[in-house]
């Protein structure tokens, strides 16, 4: 019975993979229901018949789906995402700036909200119904119940419009030093942190809570430890994997979840380019970021549930 | 001459739903002198944890210490902040509590936890107090003292982690240690090794003892001096013989009777009857998916058989873990049997519950240990009884409200209960009705799984004495399961030991059968006697049939 830990993680990530397959089918088969048929939309509306057909050909799109399905797995496992139907560039070309742009974006708003939201989130919970608690509590349930477009808005029109000290669109601004890069990133990066951190707060507090009512906390208590050590050294290594897996569903939205923030900043983004993909029918393009959103997903999930698995001493 | 507790008009307040304040100790006032151990006795609520809780200076959440001093080692717990008391906290004044299981963090290693006192008060470097913690471990008499500590909570068994938390308590040098039911959770035949250990340390550093307890004959063992609590009031204080050979005040006296469960008041046993109600030949059961030879991974029981006959009632002893509940869900059917067979009034009986026919169901009822688990919380008490009536018995309308009141009555609960919910009743009247709802079905046979072991002392000593009365009335038997000898032999014409699944021997008990077998007479001679000597001279061939 020396440790059960190494065989948990990798059952935990043969089911990531086993997941990943079924989103991979499910992903390929909901984008080829889509209504309208390619060829017809990408020659408009005066081809004739024998130019569409011929199109098919080519694009492979007369051949059964489950064969598509086939060769688009096997591509995908080549690193050969397929070619964009709307502007004949590689999928993996259109993608890679605009996956940069995002995992920066995201990076960034990490960088920010979790430290803070874990420091909220704890300390409400050390001064439990003290002034402070209550302060934080109702500010993170404004936070959640003002939709993003709203903070958006209003950082644009307070930031942008009366007081000028920011750009409103981050593309369009050239990051040349840090404080370019502060200047360029703030208005978004502080709307994510708006958006993603009232769910982390709130989850981190109520599972800190939940330990501080147990014998052991009561316990160490009564050995005369102060607050600050019953919380960090009794409560917050029991509380762990709740509060990892909360970070892990904030952080998923991150990827793709912002294209109303990338919109309003103009951010040129995944999420939007994914949108765009969807008005011009440009099938490779869809399958591929809902792959990337998918994947993202997956490995934030999966990596919450190693760190449960790592911090729980009855698995060692 | 002052003392070194002296305890004033104190009072404690809890707060209610409502937001009002009550009064939950009504003015208490106690001495305790230093080496001296003084017992809190008294059933569950009636404030004696709260009362010990004080001298730490701590009411727990919802509560406030609202009046009186509270005088510790010279320093009023009661007056002083929460960062002065603090400081005392571990060093002056240390916690036993009542799990250990519990109070121990699952995330850190015991050792890291036994000698968190002496880190957070900076008493000593840690090396040494690693030292000092192993010297402790060795004086509890805790097995692999010098590798115990690098193990976590879970590793370690209830009756280790009760001692480890006494090593906790006692690594701070405490002048005063509080100790909260500490062997309530315990087999006996552990408790016997852990109250040893305790009463060895704690008179070796000459230490002032608070030992809160429900149990007489364990307080008996360790006290000098016993108070007894109720409702938050002392009823009397005196030195252990004089509580025990002269109790004054009523509810002591009750207490004491308790203790003596009547063994009389039963009709005797029918004689001659042949065919045995029910007949158990070589049972096996257990858990986890079936191996290639048929068998479950874990075997619970091995080969059991046991007889009961109309009338008469078994009883089934043992530690916990040694299978007798496990035997009990066999028999009902809720984990079916793998081997062996069951034979009820005659008939054989399938292993599988869901394959007996409702009659068979009907005869042979089971009561479980925790009514709190057993009974819908969402359900009235009525719609609890009316349930087996429909089912079984497809009564209806009229005719079913008569017989839930009639069933009400044979518990003794008034009727008026039928429409409350199981929150709104106490422990005791939980199980009467838990007990009621096997009554319902009008079976010839209920199995008692530990049905009193949650209980006080007086609240058990009621309910052995309404299963007596309505056996005589009904003419019931009993397969009454407990780890308390006292209240089977109270009950039972026959008791069965089991030991790690199989039975280890059978005891008439009107016989005056001496137990044969090793554990038996281990498991017999572990049970405290309300004899304050019985610890000290308790026979230690004990010790070596442990090791056999």
């Amino acid at each position: 019975m020396k440790s059960r830990v190494p065989s948990l993680i990798l059952s935990r990530l043969l089911i990531a993979l086993v997941t990943l397959t079924i989103v991979s089918f499910a992903v390929f088969f909901a984008t080829t229901l889509l209504p309208g048929d390619t060829a017809t939309i990408l020659l408009g509306q005066a081809a004739t018949p024998e130019a569409i057909a011929g199109l098919r050909t080519a694009m492979h799109l007369d051949e059964p789906a489950l064969l598509r399905f086939v060769y688009w797995i096997a591509g995908l496992f080549q690193g050969d995402l397929g070619t964009s139907y709307a502007n004949h560039v590689p999928v993996a070309t259109l993608i890679s700036g605009r996956l940069a742009n995002t995992l920066k974006l995201a990076g960034l708003t990490t960088l920010v909200s979790v430290p803070l939201a874990l420091t909220l989130g704890i300390t409400a919970a050390m001064w439990r119904r003290t002034l402070y608690d209550r302060i934080v509590t109702v500010a993170t349930i404004g936070i959640i119940s003002v939709p993003e477009f709203v903070v958006a808005t209003l950082a644009v029109l307070v930031f942008a419009v009366y007081l000028k000290w920011l750009p409103a669109l981050s593309f369009t601004y050239q990051v040349d030093s840090f404080a370019g890069l502060l200047r360029a990133y703030a208005m978004p990066v502080v709307t994510l942190t708006f958006v993603v951190s009232a769910q982390m707060i709130r989850m981190s507090r109520a599972a800190v809570i939940e330990t501080l009512n147990t014998p052991y906390v009561e316990m160490a208590l009564l050995k005369g430890a102060s607050r600050p050590r019953l919380v960090l050294r009794h409560a917050l290594p029991n509380a762990l994997s709740p509060i990892a897996n909360a970070v892990a569903l904030s952080l998923s939205y991150l990827l793709g979840g912002v294209i109303i923030v990338e919109t309003i900043f103009n951010y040129p983004g995944i999420a939007k380019l994914m949108v765009d993909a969807v008005s011009t029918r440009d099938l490779p393009l869809i399958q591929s970021c809902a792959m990337i959103f998918c994947f993202g997903y997956l490995l934030l999930i999966t990596a919450a549930d190693i760190v449960a698995i790592l911090s729980n001493p009855r698995l060692r | 001459m002052t003392n070194l507790v002296e305890i004033r008009g104190l009072t404690v307040e809890a707060t209610t739903d409502s937001g009002r304040w009550i009064q939950i100790l009504k003015g208490i006032d106690l001495d305790i002198a230093a080496g001296e151990t003084v017992a809190f006795i008294g059933e569950s609520g009636s404030g004696k944890t709260t009362a010990a809780m004080t001298l730490l200076g701590y009411a727990r959440p919802g509560c406030r210490i609202s009046g009186g001093t509270v005088r510790v080692d010279g320093r009023d717990m009661a007056s002083l902040s929460e960062k002065e008391r603090a400081a005392l906290r571990g060093t002056t004044v240390a916690y036993v509590p009542q799990s250990a299981a519990a109070a121990f963090n699952p995330a850190a290693t015991i050792m890291d936890q036994v000698i968190e006192v002496t880190r957070i008060h900076r008493l000593m470097p840690p090396d040494e107090a690693r030292r000092r913690a192993v010297a402790l471990f060795h004086a509890l008499s805790l097995p692999d003292p010098d590798g115990i500590g690098d193990r976590y909570p879970h590793q370690v068994s209830g009756g280790q982690l009760q001692r480890l938390a006494a090593a906790m308590a006692l690594i701070g040098d405490p002048k005063v240690v509080i100790f909260d039911e500490p062997t309530t959770a315990l087999d006996v035949t552990t408790q016997v090794e852990v109250l040893r250990a305790f009463k060895a340390v704690t008179a070796k550093r000459r230490i002032a003892c608070v030992y809160v307890s429900h149990d007489l004959a364990v307080v008996a063992q360790i006290a000098d001096r016993i108070m007894v609590l109720r409702n938050g009031a002392v009823q009397e204080t005196g030195s252990v013989d004089d509580i025990l050979t002269r109790p004054t005040h009523p509810y002591t006296k009750e207490l004491l009777h308790a203790f003596h469960p009547d063994t009389g008041g039963r009709s005797a046993p029918p004689v001659g009857d042949a065919a045995p109600l029910l007949e158990i030949k070589t049972l096996s059961a257990g858990y986890g998916p079936p191996q290639p030879n048929g068998q479950p991974l874990v075997l619970a029981v091995q080969g059991v058989s046991l007889q009961v006959k109309r009338g008469t009632n078994l009883g089934i002893i043992g530690e916990s873990g040694c299978g007798k509940s496990t035997l009990a869900r066999a028999i009902a059917g809720i984990l079916p049997a793998c081997k062996g067979d069951i034979q009820f009034d005659g008939r054989e009986l399938w292993h599988s519950a869901g394959q007996r026919s409702r009659e068979q169901l009907r005869d042979l009822q089971i009561v479980f240990q925790h009514a709190d688990t057993a009974l819908n919380p969402a359900k009235s008490i009525e719609d609890i009884l009316g349930r087996p009536l429909t089912f079984y018995h497809g009564l209806r309308g009229k005719a079913r409200d008569a017989r839930v009141d009639a069933l009400l009555d044979m518990v003794h609960l008034p009727r008026a209960l039928r429409h409350r919910r199981p929150a709104e009743l106490s422990g005791g009247q939980k199980q009467r009705v838990n007990f009621a709802r096997a009554l319902a079905a009008e079976p010839k046979l209920i199995l008692c799984d530990e049905i009193t072991s949650a209980l006080d002392t007086v609240v058990a000593a009621a309910i052995i004495d309404l299963l007596k009365e309505l056996q005589r009335e009904l003419g019931l038997s009993y397969i009454f399961i407990s780890h308390d000898l006292s209240v089977i032999e109270a009950i039972c014409d026959e008791i069965i030991v089991m030991y790690r699944g199989q039975t280890v021997e059978t005891i008439i008990p009107s016989a005056r059968q001496q137990p044969q077998h090793p554990y038996s007479q281990l498991l017999f001679s572990s049970v405290p006697k309300l004899d304050p000597t019985w610890l000290d001279t308790l026979n230690s061939d004990a010790d070596r049939m442990r090791v056999a």
